[in-house]
């Protein structure tokens, strides 16, 4: 469908910076985490306020559960940074990024009330930089570059 | 697939090597602060490791003298809950799967005891007590129980019998000094809850008892299998906060429990509760008072006030660390400031003498130091404790955390050189954590202090209590001295009387050490 959407070298090259951004922001987390012997989703998880605060409460609760969570994400991040930074498996690596910070937002949802262990460095109401990205993730789906700049040129293009 | 396809395809993968390399450069950066100010620190890296208490041997057969609120958890960290306890939890974790008591309960390591008999002076406490000593299986209502403990009356009888081998006693403080002569005299084990005694005096002869009777004693400071505590010695021995100068320790709570204005039991009543045998060390004797009798603590005949009771805690706690032992002087001050109001409920029919704001300042001279302890029991404000040096400061909870300080002579260059920022900690401890040299981030500090890291895995998911009497069964097993034994006892027994004494008395009171007694001063 968007195959026919035509962009100015401008604006394609803008959306590629964007997404290679957003991805830059994933991976760096990723691997942060992943040389942090140390790290663990606990805390980040029994911080949680709001609606769904008694299901990460749950998953804080069952060591084995946590552990799954830890890798998926930590995992998770690193795959989807580095699929956004060089354009493979974007699509997936996209829709699996706002998966993710959909989870984030509704662990710590910026709503009237709340206020978190963890100190953040702006102020937000509603809207915070977790959903700000996962809309961003959307644009970067709507508007597709990868076909032509990113690896997915090889599988797309192949004919 | 021409060249232009390829550089198209491949044209942002350069931004994973400006990553690659801007990760390297931050982590070598990292790295080399992190081994300069390790060397600098010099701290042992390994984290510390739990050797179980050892069970095997005998099966040690205790009793336990009063079924209170702290005999309760006492006999919970020794393994035993009354049944309809154990239903409560088990009730909690199907409502909430969060909620960990009843599987902690379960997973708590069995001490190989049984407890044999069981002493309070209350009908209710006391067949609570015997529901508890049935269940050997941690069971909820309706499970298999195990042999019955055997009531008794008069603690005397229980130290008279051949079933028993050792005491916990978690009776009132007015009792402690005369059930535990008379346990050390029958040869029984003891361990005793704090304070250690009600007056100066029964600090000499519980000591005296004690040693001549070669039994093991072990004073309820749970706070003695703290294990940041042993990094905060190491820590202090190296010289990381310099020159100690002032200690600043503190007690906050803010509800009735806190405050010892507990619950009046409504089925107690002179025939369900021995008045009499309650009041026997009391000189002058107080008609049945059901206040009295279950808010003993806010009564100078029964309890030892924030001093016994609060004070002791922190004094053990930093005893146990820098071994400072009985203060050269004591100075006290506090009053009845909140707790005063009928109509509110802090009292029935008679206001409580005991403080509930409370500040005593202990001298050490010898040490060059202070120690000042600060309470209120209608605030929470809680200020933590603080190990205040020349060159640095330590805070102490379950995690630990050292700045240095600004003037420092000793990080002087290193705060120069920028080493050393003394807004941020140059050493934290948290249990559990698996490499305890490198530094903790700011996130991890954040949940840390809030106790909201591992909570659930990693360091020790066990009561400290339940460590403390394992302990204490191990040393009669082995015939060891446990960490918190009646030297140590002693020490905070006379500190704590010491508090009483110059608030009560308002002045200063003098100790000698050589004489081992008060003087004036």
């Amino acid at each position: 469908m968007m195959k026919d959407i035509t962009y100015s070298k401008w604006q394609l090259w803008s959306l590629v910076i964007l997404r290679v951004a957003i991805g830059w922001h994933f991976l760096y987390e990723g691997v942060v985490k992943l040389m942090n012997p140390n790290w663990s989703s606990l805390g980040y998880m029994m911080d949680s306020k709001g609606l769904f605060e008694g299901l990460f409460h749950s998953i804080a609760g069952n060591p084995a559960l946590l552990n799954v969570m830890d890798f998926v994400n930590m995992w998770g991040l690193i795959l989807i940074g580095a699929g956004l930074i060089v354009g493979l498996f974007t699509r997936v690596a996209a829709i699996s990024g706002i998966i993710l910070l959909a989870f984030y937002y509704f662990s710590h949802p910026a709503i009237i009330g709340v206020s978190y262990a963890m100190p953040t460095e702006g102020s937000y109401l509603w809207v915070n930089k977790n959903l700000i990205e996962l809309l961003t993730l959307w644009v970067v789906i709507l508007f597709p570059t990868w076909k032509s700049i990113g690896m997915d040129r090889f599988l797309f293009n192949k004919k | 697939m021409n060249r232009r396809d390829v550089i198209k395809g491949l044209a942002t993968v350069p931004v994973l090597g400006a990553m690659a390399y801007g990760t390297w450069r931050k982590t070598r950066q990292d790295h080399i602060r992190n081994h300069k100010l390790a060397k600098e620190l010099n701290m042992s890296s390994e984290s510390i490791e739990y050797t179980p208490f050892k069970h095997d041997g005998d099966t040690l057969r205790i009793g336990i003298i009063g079924f209170g609120i702290r005999g309760t958890q006492l006999m919970k960290a020794a393994g035993f809950a009354p049944p309809k306890q154990v239903q409560g939890w088990k009730d909690d974790a199907a409502k909430d799967s969060s909620n960990a008591r009843y599987s902690d309960f379960l997973e708590q390591e069995d001490l190989n005891i049984r407890i044999t008999g069981v002493c309070d002076l209350f009908d209710v406490h006391a067949e609570d007590g015997l529901a508890a000593a049935a269940n050997i299986g941690r069971e909820g209502s309706n499970g298999k129980m195990g042999p019955e403990a055997k009531r008794y009356r008069n603690y005397r009888d229980m130290l008279a019998s051949d079933d028993i081998d050792a005491v916990i006693i978690a009776s009132p403080d007015h009792w402690h000094a005369q059930m535990t002569i008379d346990a050390a005299k029958a040869g029984k084990h003891v361990y005793a809850e704090k304070g250690f005694s009600l007056t100066m005096e029964e600090n000499y002869t519980i000591r005296d008892a004690v040693k001549s009777s070669g039994i093991v004693y072990q004073l309820g400071h749970q706070g003695r299998q703290t294990e940041s505590y042993i990094k905060a010695k190491e820590a202090i021995e190296k010289g990381l906060i310099g020159k100690i100068n002032l200690i600043e320790v503190c007690t906050n709570r803010n509800s009735p429990n806190g405050a010892w204005v507990y619950d009046i039991h409504p089925d107690a009543n002179e025939q369900t509760v021995d008045w009499t045998q309650f009041e026997e060390p009391c000189e002058v004797k107080h008609p049945w008072s059901p206040e009295r009798f279950f808010r003993w603590r806010c009564w100078w005949d029964y309890g030892t006030g924030l001093s016994g009771d609060l004070l002791t805690h922190e004094f053990d706690a930093i005893n146990q660390i820098l071994g400072m032992g009985i203060p050269s002087s004591a100075s006290a001050s506090g009053g009845v400031y909140f707790y005063k109001d009928k109509s509110k409920g802090h009292y029935v029919n008679e206001i409580r003498e005991v403080p509930d704001v409370w500040n005593a300042v202990l001298e050490y001279p010898d040490m060059d130091f202070s120690i000042l302890y600060s309470a209120s029991l209608a605030s929470n404000h809680s200020r933590g404790k603080t190990i205040m040096g020349h060159d640095g400061s330590m805070e102490m909870g379950n995690s630990l955390t050292i700045y240095a300080d600004r003037q420092s002579t000793r990080y002087k260059d290193k705060i120069e050189s920028g080493l050393i920022d003394p807004e941020i900690p140059i050493y934290t401890y948290i249990p559990g954590r698996k490499n305890v040299d490198s530094v903790a981030t700011a996130t991890e500090q954040y949940f840390a202090a809030r106790g909201l890291l591992y909570t659930y895995r990693g360091g020790r998911r066990v009561d400290t209590t339940h460590l403390h009497i394992a302990e204490w069964l191990q040393s009669i097993r082995e015939s060891t001295q446990p960490s918190c034994n009646i030297d140590q006892a002693f020490q905070e027994g006379i500190a704590a009387a010491m508090g009483i004494k110059a608030q009560r008395e308002n002045r200063t009171i003098f100790w000698d050490k050589d004489t081992e007694q008060i003087v004036e001063g």
